[in-house]
């Protein structure tokens, strides 16, 4: 609201370009409320920083992950007042004595893939669910309420243990059936958000201009949904690491060595009382993902609200 | 060319309503055998109380929901054999509400382009252009032409509503409560605007209002519905002048006047609107009306030809009644 108002000055007083200049473009507000927004700036901020460490991981990590070197097994973290300690591994060494620091790095490529492809996967299950069920209403929609019931009615963690004990566990099995699980708060949202868009005028006079189906959903609704999308993707992203990281603390998530921070918890366990460390890092680096993801979401929902505009 | 643009025969649109959860679904006939032409150049007013029918009507002649009963053709040609693109074409309607009709995530020259680029028109680099000459046209200013609807005021939106529905040059435009929504200073530059447009673009317009004031200074020819029909139709002279239908006297008594001495009219209908699920039986408007007779409640009346219109009364063709209620 500081802007600098001309017509005050005198200088421009009644131009009629005047109003034009002094009105924001959606863009400049937009901007102006993003980086007003501290829960947004500090997830935004901490994520990209996930994401930079995650994507780097082979020029910043100090060791080979997976390298044992069973001499130098838990190193305590340098802030420890050991003598063990030491710059080489400033995070110490797990029971194999592998460097916890790089296993902290690359696990957060494990996370992140986990956490994007999962929400990927149900994104689209859900999204594509929910706005048919919105848009068309009637059977469509029974149908899908009836789909999502049953999806509901399905404990998440127990479906997926079933799963990977049958068929076996890698990365990719993880994700997909994560991703085959998780996809209902987005059936939910976007039939809710898609129904209440339905009725507006504008979609009517799409379709009296002779607006295909498919033209008034992807061109119509859908950028009008978006903010909505955003946030139950990250909530569901967030969902999905957690998920990981409970079904690779239970040994059917990701497998080791790989080193998944879920997995670290893991088998940091047994020494919980006595290098608490073990379980800590990768407990507060889990936490700070989630955090981080969940304030972006908070966030991104805050600046787009409707009732914010303006 | 036809002189009749829009020819509705026996329309009729009725929906399912679930009256509870443990009860059957019950028909709720909207739009009830609704026959009325439209000719070109025409300003055609329809007027009716809420939920008597009269978007449902509008809604069928868009093409936006097929009849349940009954024929629309427009051009002579059944709607049904139209393609969704030759309706637009045809016909484009207004919106009452400027905030809901335009779309909040385009800019306004998106919006108003919409309707070539769904045409497919072979000129895109002449969109921009004529884009921003329906904007003039409307009384838009070209520097607006980027901005979004939530920078824009209600007059304004709803003068992009016009546009939009003008830029493929339509015959016909329904307007739907086009001025309900806007302020009551702005009511009359849309209309005027409406009525401008009408002779420099030899326009065919269907006015649905329940301001009568409106319909008074803009039609040509006032339907009047009452729970799904039209009772009656005849000339704006004549109907204001000589109203034949005791609903049609009701609605024109109802007028608020300027002078607060007069307070608020009183119509003697009473305030209860029937159930369209459940309508009275015989003339549908007989619990209401101030002349019923016997036969009102038992025989639904039929359309009595008048000078220019016509009229669904037994005050008029008594002897219809009376006749039918004998066999």
């Amino acid at each position: 609201m500081s802007a600098p108002n001309p017509t005050i000055n005198g200088t421009l007083a009644g131009a009629p370009v005047v109003a034009q200049i002094l009105e924001p473009s959606p863009g400049a507000i937009l901007r102006r409320r993003i980086f007003g927004h501290v829960g947004l700036v500090l997830g935004g901020a901490f994520l990209v920083l996930i994401i930079a460490m995650a994507l780097l991981a082979p020029f910043l990590a100090p060791h080979d992950p997976l390298d044992q070197e069973l001499s130098r097994k838990l190193i305590p973290p340098i802030w420890h007042d050991s003598p063990k300690a030491t710059w080489e591994h400033p995070l110490g060494t797990d029971l194999f004595g592998r460097d916890y620091f790089s296993r902290l790095i690359y696990g957060s490529q494990i996370s992140l893939l986990i956490g994007f492809a999962a929400m990927l996967i149900s994104g689209v299950i859900g999204t594509t669910l929910g706005v048919l069920a919105g848009y068309f209403g009637g059977r469509v929609d029974m149908v899908v309420n009836f789909i999502i019931t049953t999806r509901l009615s399905m404990p998440v963690v127990l479906v997926a243990l079933a799963v990977v004990s049958l068929i076996g566990n890698s990365l990719w099995i993880v994700i997909w059936v994560l991703g085959l699980l998780i996809w209902d708060r987005f059936a939910v949202v976007m039939r809710s958000s898609t129904q209440q868009m339905r009725n507006l005028d504008y979609v009517a006079a799409a379709q009296a201009l002779g607006c295909s189906t498919f033209r008034i959903i992807v061109t119509e609704i859908m950028p009008n949904i978006l903010n909505n999308l955003i946030v139950v993707a990250t909530v569901e992203m967030a969902h999905a690491i957690l998920l990981e990281a409970a079904l690779s603390f239970l040994g059917l998530g990701v497998q080791p060595p790989a080193p998944s921070w879920g997995l670290m918890i893991a088998e940091g366990k047994g020494f919980m009382f006595f290098q608490p460390w073990l379980i800590g890092i990768p407990g507060a680096a889990l936490f700070i993902l989630i955090l981080s993801i969940n304030l972006l979401g908070d966030g991104v929902r805050d600046v787009t609200a409707p009732e914010n505009q303006n | 060319m036809t002189k009749t643009v829009i020819d509705v025969r026996d329309a009729r649109q009725t929906f399912m309503i679930s009256a509870g959860a443990f009860r059957g679904k019950r028909p709720l006939h909207a739009v009830n055998g609704v026959s009325i032409t439209i000719d070109r150049g025409e300003v055609l007013g329809i007027v009716g109380e809420s939920g008597c029918g009269k978007t449902t009507l509008a809604k069928m002649i868009l093409g936006l929901l097929q009849p349940t009963g009954g024929d629309i053709l427009l051009e002579g040609r059944p709607i049904t054999e139209l393609t969704r693109l030759e309706v637009a074409r045809l016909l484009q309607p207004i919106f009452q509400d400027p905030y809901s009709s335009l779309n909040p995530r385009k800019s306004v020259g998106n919006i108003i382009s919409l309707p070539l680029k769904v045409q497919k028109d072979p000129h895109p680099e002449s969109w921009r252009e004529r884009v921003e000459e329906k904007m003039a046209l409307v009384g838009l200013a070209k520097r607006l032409y980027n901005l979004y609807p939530n920078q824009l005021s209600g007059g304004q939106r709803q003068r992009v509503a016009v546009a939009r529905a003008l830029v493929n040059r339509p015959q016909v435009v329904i307007c739907d409560e086009p001025t309900s929504a806007l302020d009551v200073s702005v009511q009359s530059q849309i209309l005027n605007l409406l009525q401008d447009l009408r002779y420099q673009l030899n326009l065919t317009y269907i006015l649905i209002s329940h301001n009568l004031a409106v319909v008074e200074h803009i039609a040509t020819r006032v339907a009047v519905m009452y729970l799904g029909r039209v009772v009656e139709e005849a000339d704006t002279a004549s109907l204001f002048e000589r109203p034949q239908h005791p609903y049609t006297r009701a609605l024109l008594e109802s007028v608020l006047t300027p002078e607060p001495a007069l307070g608020v009219p009183d119509t003697q209908l009473g305030a209860a609107y029937p159930n369209p699920v459940a309508p009275p039986s015989g003339c549908t408007f007989h619990p209401r009306c101030t002349q019923v007779m016997n036969h009102c409640s038992r025989i639904a009346p039929r359309p009595v030809a008048t000078e220019t219109g016509h009229v669904e009364c037994h005050l008029y063709a008594a002897d219809q009644g009376k006749e039918r209620a004998i066999s």
